[in-house]
This record gives structure tokens, C-alpha cells and sequence, in this order.
């Protein structure tokens, strides 16, 4: 009999401390699964956003460097400049990466920054309680959308592959979702992908997540699945928006 | 070594580059574009990195990210951009990273002109970011100064692990003068530098029992756990305090009757005024403020002679280090400002007159 | 949610066969596992662990084939599974 899954050697065996059906911990879990498989451990650094994540370097097996709101992708390029020799991903939420970190990301896209992003979006703030994000959905409530979020008022969710994906330096540009197991096999190889091409250095590459937040969309974790499947995904499309490994462009 | 004459702006950046600085990132803003320009053309040719950053925000994240990788890295901006810095500048001095920040004054606040002024003094030694940190502060006078402190910035930072600033202003950065430059490191003082911070930094790992977790991070939320953080920085600036106190005294003696406490650009305004006024026989003397954190409060208390009536401070602000001075003096004298805002600057003649008043 | 009633795992008679663990440590009772479970053997513990929680357990060691469904969407990595 052998062991054919377990913990990967790239998380610590710290339990994380997301809520209950929270999908961050498969992501952590794909990431650093990658991690191994491709036998990055003593070559890699990742960075933490502000967020649910914000303790992402007590999880990930590797040095890591904690990034104010927004700026992981800055961060991350000030690492890799460095340190050329290494490999770096950063980690962030909707509001870190479509808010605050807007120009960052754009621009760390735009210089085609060989670094990794991985992005978890699910339509909320998490961590300080459940407020809008850039990517909550047309007259979804929140805690500053109590009323439904008014888009002749503020606008529309953002579609932040579809927006780096107008931009000629990235590399490799892919939506997984996390809410089935199939597709999380799907989104498994995406960020084996994404972390195989960082290491061959070949350009900037990015992963969003469609995720879930059970406790302040006010769901159980498979009702939560559910309502992620009806109302995001037909918004946020699941797919390849630039894989020049695999000439699209 | 030879002189070359060279603006301030430029002198400076040949300067970091000489000290072992291979990483620059920066946003243009007047009066120091020409910083930024000459990094632009001279990192490549050292193999150095050098990325224009899409705003003063990005660039000092990407300070941090390569001072997390313990690299000698460098950005420089102006007022208005020094304070998009101050987020990142607190992250800096909380991770205790090392950097060089190089601030060329301009008028403000706001937008402002681009002038040279030092308003900005509160903001470097006050703390212009949120929390209990400090910054090492140089106060440069001249361009060979400027030039000089590169130098001493980056080994300041890396001894203590903590951002260094050079407070310069858009007289230093745009005027020509004479500077001889350090001998640039060689390739075993850069590999030492490489070196340095292997212990805590982001670096390439091991196997077994020598691999390494290191954290860049400043967040702590177990309030015991972030108090003895904080008490550590403050024992590291108590450190600083007690070491890193420098300034130059001019025409002290015991005859002064009037002592100046002027800083940068503003303390050669007053020099030429008090050299015009000692040839009527008025004696004036000067303290400057080399290095404007740690504050040189002894010094200025130590070098009020027995004659002097009156501490006149005279800066390009509306009255900012004058508070450390009045600090200093604990009023034993009585403490006068005069000075000039919004991007002004003052004349050895306005100052002369000020003198003049005393007597 | 379904509930186990208090009885002991049923041990594997043949050694080889695959088998799903859970970790009870890490375990937050949500469920998901028990919905990924094509043999429907995962059930919620009446035990609950240090955090309070119901924690995930397969009582059908016999029935598992290993497909790792249960790994693949579990969030709090918890589960080993062996064949």
C-alpha cells in the first residue's frame, strides 16, 4: 500500500484557518501540489496579500514575504529583479488584485514579469466582513451594497483576465473554477501549468479562481458551490485568454 | 580621483551605483527627472535592473520586495511623491528592511511648484507613514556632500536594517559643482554585499536540516507579541541616537552673539550672510544639522555660549526644524524663525538684514 | 448532514485495500467530501474535535476505490488516501 495523497511538502502543517468549505485551501493545496511536482521547493517565494490570505506565509513551506494591500505584484518584481534565480508567485483576493492593486498588476502584466499570480475571486471582501469588491455581481448585497449593487451607480464587476488579456506581454492567462472536484482537476492543471512555465522563466503567468464565501454570502459550502455556479460563472467565463506556450494568443 | 562637476541630481545617482546599488526603481517628477535618467542609461551598463515604475507607490513595493531579498536597492522621488511613499516606507521600517529613499524637495503641500523648499522635514523625522518607526535622516549641503552620503546611506541601512533617507532639495539636485567620487566597489566587496543578509532574507533554500522559512512581514496581531517587535525597533533607534549624531559647527565661538541653526541649501544662505556680517564685526555662529534624525540635540545646547541672546533658525519652510532647535535650547535663550515658503528661496541679503536686527 | 452513529471504524481485513483518512485535526466538518464521495461512505463524526467541529469520516473502508474525489475538493487538506 502507498500513499498516493496527502499533504504536500510545500504547505506547512499548519491547519488553515479559513472558514469551513472556504475554497482558498484547495487553492493553497494546487499551488503548492504544483510546487513539488515540479520540484521548486528550495527555489521559490511567494507573497502574501491583505486578505483572507493575509497569513499565507504561515501555509506555504518557503520563504515568503508579506505585501501591503494591493502591491504583491510590485513586491514580487522587486524579488525577482533580485533574485533572478528564484521563482516567485504571489497570492491574492479580489479586492488586493482589482481594487487597490489595480495598477499594480496591470503594469507587473505589462512589463511581462516572470512571476506567477494566482487570483481568488469570489465577488466579496472577505476578511474585514463581507463588503463589495470589484467583482461582486449586478445587484448582489453586501455590507456596502445592503441595497443590491446599483450598476448605474457604481459600475459593473471587473473581468480582470479578459483585461490583462489586452495587454501583449503575459505569458499565460487562464479562469478555473474550484467549485466541483471536476473542476478542480481542471484547475489543477492550469497552476501546474503556470508554475511549469515560471520555472522555465518564460513570462508572466496568471490564474484566477472563481471561489466561494460561504460565510459572508451567508450559505453552507455546497449551497455556496451552487449559487457560485449560477450566478459567476456565466459572468466570469472559465477559460484560456493567452497561452503563448500553446500559440494562443 | 579626479573632480568632475556634476549636478546634483546625476552625482548622486553615480554615487549609489559606485556604493554596490544594482536595483532602482522610480517615477519622474521634477525637480529630479534627471536621477531617474541617468539610472536609466548607467544600471545597464553595470548589469544592474532598472525599471520605471508605473507610480512612486509601485516603485518603493518594489524596494521592499528586492530589500526583502537583501539587495542594496534604491529609489529617489520628490515631495509629492515621497508621500505616496509613506505606506510603504512604514512596511520598510516594520519588516526592518534596508533601502535608500532620496527625497528632492519641491514647494507644497499639494501639487506646489517645483522649487527647491524643505517642507518636507516633518514628514521625514516626524514620520510622514503610520506607527512607531524612524528614519535615518541625511541633510545635504552641497553637491559633493549629496554624493558623499550615498555611501553612508546604504552602509547605515544595512547596519541597522532600516530605510535611510536623503533629504536633499531642487537647488542640490539641479546645481553643477565640483565632486570627487569614491572609488566604486570592487567585485569581492559586491560579492560580500551579496552576502550580507543571508540569515533573514529571501534567498535560495536547502534540504534537511539547514532549509530555511524566512518572513518579510510586519504584521503581528498578538498585541504582546507586536509590543516587544516595536520595543526592539526603539532599542535599534536608541542605538542610532547614540551613534549616528553629525554636524558641522561654522564661526562658533564665544563671542557669538546670535547662534543660527540652519539645514541643506538654507545653512549656505546663511553662512554667506554671516561671513557679511562678521566683517562689521558681528559675531554669528552657525550649527548645522548633517544628519537631521538622529537630532543633534546636545550638540546645540552645548554651543550656546555665554554671549548669545538669541537661536535664530532660518528655513525654506514655515517653521519646522525650529521646533527641534526650541527642543534643544529648553529656554534657556529665546528661539527665533524667519523663512521663506512655497518653493522661495531666501538671499544671503534678506538673511543679513534678519542678523542685522539682532544687534 | 448525515451522522455516523457512535460505532468504531470497521478495520480492513485485507491490508491492500484503499483506503481514505482523515486527519481530524484539520477537519472543519463541511461537508464537501461527503458530496464528492461517488460511494456515498463519508459521513460527519457524532465525535467532534478541539475546535468543535464534526469531523469527516469514511466508516466503508471496504467500499473505497481510492478515486480521491474526496482529496481532490477537500479545503483544509485532511485527507490521505492510500491504495
Amino acid at each position: 500500500m502507498e500513499i498516493i495523497a496527502k499533504r504536500p511538502e510545500a504547505l506547512t502543517k499548519e491547519p488553515f484557518h479559513y472558514c469551513p468549505g472556504c475554497m482558498h485551501g484547495v487553492a493553497h493545496r494546487l499551488i503548492a501540489e504544483a510546487i513539488d511536482e515540479n520540484g521548486l521547493i528550495n527555489q521559490i517565494a511567494g507573497v502574501a496579500p491583505v486578505g483572507c490570505a493575509v497569513f499565507a506565509y504561515n501555509y506555504f513551506n518557503c520563504d515568503m514575504a508579506e505585501a501591503a494591500h494591493g502591491r504583491a505584484p510590485a513586491v514580487a518584481t522587486g524579488i525577482k529583479r533580485a533574485r533572478p534565480d528564484m521563482h516567485i508567485f504571489t497570492y491574492q483576493g479580489d479586492g488586493d488584485l482589482a481594487a487597490i492593486g489595480t495598477a499594480e498588476i496591470v503594469h507587473s502584466a505589462n512589463r511581462g514579469e516572470k512571476i506567477s499570480v494566482f487570483f481568488v475571486n469570489n465577488a466579496i471582501y472577505g476578511m474585514t466582513g463581507g463588503q463589495m469588491a470589484p467583482t461582486t455581481l449586478p445587484n448582489m448585497k453586501t455590507t456596502t451594497s445592503p441595497y443590491g449593487r446599483n450598476v448605474d451607480d457604481i459600475g459593473y464587476p471587473i473581468r480582470v483576465c479578459e483585461l490583462l488579456a489586452t495587454l501583449v506581454a503575459p505569458y499565460y492567462i487562464e479562469r478555473v473554477s474550484l467549485l466541483s472536484p471536476a473542476d478542480i482537476i481542471k484547475a489543477k492543471k492550469a497552476v501546474n501549468k503556470a508554475i511549469r512555465y515560471n520555472k522555465e522563466n518564460r513570462g508572466f503567468t496568471f490564474i484566477e479562481f472563481i471561489s466561494t464565501c460561504p460565510t459572508n454570502w451567508g450559505y453552507e459550502p455546497e449551497q455556496a458551490r451552487q449559487w457560485a455556479k449560477e450566478n459567476m460563472l456565466p459572468f466570469f467565463k472559465l477559460g484560456v485568454y493567452r497561452d503563448k506556450g500553446e500559440g494562443v494568443e | 580621483m579626479s573632480k568632475i562637476l556634476m549636478k546634483g541630481n546625476e552625482a548622486i545617482a553615480e554615487a549609489a551605483i559606485r556604493s554596490g546599488c544594482r536595483l532602482y526603481f522610480a517615477y519622474p517628477i521634477t525637480p529630479q527627472s534627471e536621477l531617474i535618467e541617468y539610472m536609466a542609461k548607467m544600471m545597464p551598463k553595470v548589469k544592474g535592473t532598472f525599471i520605471q515604475a508605473e507610480s512612486e507607490v509601485a516603485a518603493i513595493n518594489m524596494v521592499y520586495g528586492a530589500a526583502g531579498s537583501g539587495k542594496r536597492v534604491m529609489t529617489s522621488s520628490s515631495s509629492p511623491g515621497i508621500s505616496l511613499k509613506m505606506e510603504g516606507l512604514s512596511y520598510i521600517a516594520g519588516a526592518e528592511l534596508p533601502c535608500v529613499v532620496v527625497n528632492v524637495q519641491r514647494g507644497g503641500p499639494g501639487l506646489g511648484d517645483i522649487q527647491p523648499a524643505q517642507g518636507d522635514y516633518f514628514q521625514a523625522t516626524k514620520g510622514g507613514g503610520h506607527g512607531d518607526y524612524r528614519l535615518i535622516v541625511l541633510a545635504p549641503s552641497s553637491v559633493q556632500e549629496f554624493a558623499d552620503m550615498a555611501s553612508e546611506a546604504f552602509d547605515l541601512a544595512d547596519k541597522y536594517r532600516n530605510p535611510v533617507m536623503i533629504l536633499a532639495d531642487g537647488m542640490l539636485g539641479q546645481m553643477m559643482e565640483p565632486v570627487e567620487f569614491k572609488p566604486a566597489k570592487t567585485d569581492a566587496e559586491l560579492q560580500e554585499l551579496a552576502n550580507q543578509h543571508l540569515s533573514w532574507c529571501i534567498c535560495p533554500n536547502e534540504d534537511g536540516a539547514k532549509k530555511h522559512h524566512h518572513e518579510i512581514n510586519s504584521l503581528e496581531l498578538d498585541p504582546q507579541v507586536l509590543e516587544q517587535h516595536v520595543l526592539g525597533l526603539l532599542k535599534k533607534y536608541a542605538e542610532i541616537q547614540k551613534n549616528e549624531i553629525r554636524y558641522e559647527t561654522y564661526n562658533i565661538s564665544d563671542e557669538n552673539e546670535v547662534l543660527c541653526v540652519a539645514w541643506g541649501t538654507a545653512s549656505r544662505v546663511v553662512k554667506s550672510a554671516i561671513n557679511e556680517v562678521q566683517k562689521q564685526g558681528k559675531s554669528v555662529g552657525l550649527i548645522r544639522p548633517i544628519r537631521v534624525w538622529p537630532y543633534p540635540y546636545e550638540a546645540i545646547k552645548q554651543v550656546i555660549g555665554k554671549n548669545v541672546k538669541k537661536v535664530y533658525v532660518f528655513e525654506l519652510n514655515s517653521g519646522q526644524m525650529v521646533e527641534d532647535v526650541k527642543i534643544a535650547v529648553e529656554g534657556k535663550v529665546p528661539v527665533d524663525f524667519w523663512g521663506k515658503v512655497g518653493g522661495v528661496v531666501f538671499t544671503p541679503a534678506e538673511i543679513k538684514e534678519k542678523l542685522e536686527e539682532c544687534f | 448532514m448525515v451522522y455516523h452513529r457512535k460505532e468504531k471504524n470497521k478495520k480492513s481485513e485485507v491490508f491492500d485495500m484503499p483506503r481514505m483518512t482523515v486527519d481530524p485535526n484539520y477537519c472543519k466538518g463541511c461537508g464537501l467530501c461527503i458530496i464528492a464521495c461517488p460511494k456515498k461512505i463519508i459521513h460527519l463524526s457524532e465525535n467532534i474535535n478541539a475546535k468543535g467541529y464534526n469531523y469527516a469520516e469514511c466508516i466503508e473502508q471496504e467500499k473505497c476505490t481510492a478515486c480521491k474525489m474526496c482529496y481532490i475538493t477537500c479545503p483544509d487538506v485532511a485527507i490521505t488516501i492510500e491504495k
